[in-house]
């Protein structure tokens, strides 16, 4: 009995601290959403691009551990100017299904983008922390639960918190605000747009790139990165999509939820449930709380 | 009973009596070169058919889903299976059936459009991509116990006839579009097409109107998924001749959106249009990196390139013209005064300005 439960929270520990990386990369489409209530769908693009080119920095030109993230990061603010620029300013006034539309080209822009200058084979990316248990739990909880997931956890816990500061008590994010809550209105008391759009979509790559880090240095920084980062989808329609307390939460779940199901319930089924488990989850949650756990109520008007 | 075909206008049978000299005649006479027939029109007409239920679904009925590849593998092998095990159906009852088994997971998957729309449904709709592909990887029944993971498709036959060189495929294929393609264009046109795009320009005053915004909302999803089923049905059996879950994978069902979305949504010839540029583009590209510079460039760059090519055009097409190369073709027309015209695009002015 006690080993049985002794593997559940192990189970169950696992998959929140791997939905964390889930929340890592949902973080991302809720800051952008939160200022612009543009929905990016490149997001999962931009984990690639970013953790790509912070590879090739360090790989092919041997440049150190710093400063490589400090030029990918610079390079996600460039990314960040040319979007507001050439893609965001000129849609101003289009509907959010055109922005969304676009928002899926600039994802096909980046990747191929990276590919083209990167390369395509799966690259290594070493962090300098293993992912294996750590002993120190391992002996004194008899729980196994990877060092790598841990420090996800971690590095999920501060942005959160920083990002939460940010909105809540500094100037920036209460134009951030004014602008989330009507775009025209905060202008025509002079609150710079563009400013602030440059500012969430340099923090949104930022974001992106730690994301990329820590997914990279799990599974290796390869195109699949796109595919996972699509699971912060359903993640974002648990918790909801302007809600970074509903991120976190929204990954917690859709984390655990995956693993306890691929662990208990997949067998039955032959595995690989995890695939699709998150999706039919958010459906289950569209139909009884379309705006998620911590999102504003949609109200449509005719 | 509402009557089935639409009355035409001489534009119209004009527009049709061109297209099948076209399909029928002239492309059998002048081309000769097996490569055209497999690689190009083959796959062009098969992708064009699953592009119609892609703009069915987004076009006209305004909903967001991004899950066509995944109804194309449900019809695939639905009709692997259908052949395999009812033979009595003969290739078209299969075909049709496939498609019906596909329109039935489109039902399915289609129910929370009542519920949600923009990126919410998009989220619901991947859950059909992904759920499907599983299903199929694991049941090995679907795959009639295969374990090597590709099957063979099997001979197309009908009444007794094969139907095996690229030729008599390329007519099966031509067929089955011209046919479903008319049927669409019937639709689109009638009561059903008025009440999806009544519905995707303004659900609730559509809805105080008196259209059922459930009866309209799963036909569409339903009808839409049978177009892809038997296009996935005829991709499998005509262009890839084996069947591997993999071919059906979320890459394809962008491939689609971005055919549907570059070819002009809400439109129908769009959905050719679409479907022959996204097709002949990387031919193109390739061609050029062979010829030009001579394998100077390495494939995989080129296929970067590619992408980052139809990502710029997306870009750019929802930028300066969100209605895409049907209605570029359109401008084309009215500037050169010229009365050829391959469909009706009457509707291309209130399609999505408001919501695209």
């Amino acid at each position: 009995m006690i080993d049985e439960l002794l593997f559940f929270m192990e189970v169950l520990v696992g998959g929140l601290l791997a939905g964390t990386m889930y929340s890592l990369v949902a973080l991302g489409f809720v800051l952008i959403f939160k200022a612009s209530a543009t929905f990016n769908f490149s997001q999962g693009a931009m984990v690639f691009f970013s953790v790509l080119a912070f590879c090739g920095f360090m790989q092919d030109f041997n440049i150190p551990f710093v400063l490589a993230f400090i030029l990918a990061a610079l390079l996600m603010v460039i990314v960040g100017l040319c979007t507001e620029r050439l893609v965001l300013r000129p849609l101003m006034n289009a509907s959010e299904d055109t922005v969304l539309m676009a928002t899926i080209g600039l994802g096909y822009v980046l990747e191929g983008l990276a590919q083209a200058a990167w390369g395509v084979e799966v690259r290594r990316l070493d962090l300098g922390i293993g992912d294996f248990p750590v002993p120190w739990i391992a002996d004194n909880l008899k729980l196994f639960i990877s060092a790598l997931d841990i420090t996800a956890g971690l590095v999920a816990a501060i942005m959160i918190i920083g990002l939460f500061l940010l909105f809540k008590y500094t100037k920036i994010g209460l134009g951030l605000r004014a602008v989330a809550d009507d775009a025209g209105a905060a202008s025509s008391i002079g609150i710079p747009l563009k400013h602030i759009m440059l500012l969430v979509w340099s923090a949104a790559g930022v974001v992106a790139l730690v994301a990329g880090m820590m997914w990279g240095a799990r599974a290796g920084v390869q195109f699949a990165l796109v595919d996972l980062a699509l699971k912060a989808l359903p993640v974002l329609i648990i918790g909801g999509f302007s809600s970074i307390p509903g991120a976190i939460v929204g990954g917690l779940i859709i984390g655990a939820t995956e693993k306890i199901l691929e662990v208990y319930i997949g067998p039955f089924f032959g595995g690989a449930i995890e695939g699709w488990a998150p999706y039919v989850l958010a459906i289950f949650f569209l139909l009884y709380r379309p705006e998620g756990l911590f999102g504003e109520k949609i109200i449509r008007r005719v | 009973m509402k009557p089935v075909f639409m009355t035409y206008t001489k534009k119209d049978l004009i527009n049709l009596a061109i297209c099948m000299v076209l399909s029928v005649i002239i492309i059998p006479t002048f081309i000769k070169t097996e490569y055209w027939y497999t690689s190009i029109l083959i796959p062009w007409l098969c992708l064009a058919l699953a592009t119609i239920g892609q703009q069915i679904v987004m076009g006209y009925t305004g909903q967001l889903a991004l899950g066509a590849a995944g109804f194309m593998a449900a019809g695939a092998f639905a009709m692997f299976n259908l052949i395999l095990r009812v033979p009595e159906l003969g290739f078209i009852g299969s075909l049709a059936v496939s498609g019906l088994i596909a329109a039935a997971f489109g039902i399915l998957f289609g129910l929370p459009s009542l519920k949600v729309r923009g990126i919410y449904l998009m989220v619901a709709t991947l859950a059909s991509q992904f759920f499907i592909i599983w299903m199929i990887d694991k049941f090995g029944w679907f795959k009639n116990y295969d374990s090597s993971g590709i099957i063979t498709a099997q001979d197309i036959v009908i009444l007794g006839k094969p139907f095996t060189t690229p030729l008599a495929m390329y007519f099966v294929c031509l067929a089955v579009t011209a046919v479903l393609t008319l049927l669409a264009m019937n639709m689109t046109r009638g009561s059903t097409g008025r009440n999806w795009m009544a519905v995707r320009d303004m659900d609730i005053a559509a809805e105080s109107m008196g259209v059922s915004l459930l009866k309209t909302k799963v036909q569409a999803f339903a009808i839409s998924a049978f177009y892809c089923g038997v296009a996935g049905a005829l991709f499998a059996f005509c262009y890839l001749k084996s069947l591997e879950p993999v071919a059906f994978d979320i890459k394809l069902s962008f491939k689609i959106l971005f055919m549907c979305i570059l070819g002009g949504l809400g439109t129908i010839n769009g959905a050719f249009i679409g479907a022959a540029f996204i097709l002949l583009f990387p031919v193109l590209l390739n061609s050029v990196g062979n010829n030009v510079f001579h394998g100077a460039i390495d494939a995989t760059i080129i296929s970067s390139i590619e992408q980052v090519i139809f990502g710029l055009l997306m870009i750019i097409f929802m930028i300066y013209e969100p209605l895409g190369m049907a209605k570029l073709w359109e401008n084309l027309k009215q500037k050169f005064g010229s009365k050829l015209t391959f469909s009706n695009i009457k509707n291309l002015k209130s399609p999505l300005s408001k919501k695209f």
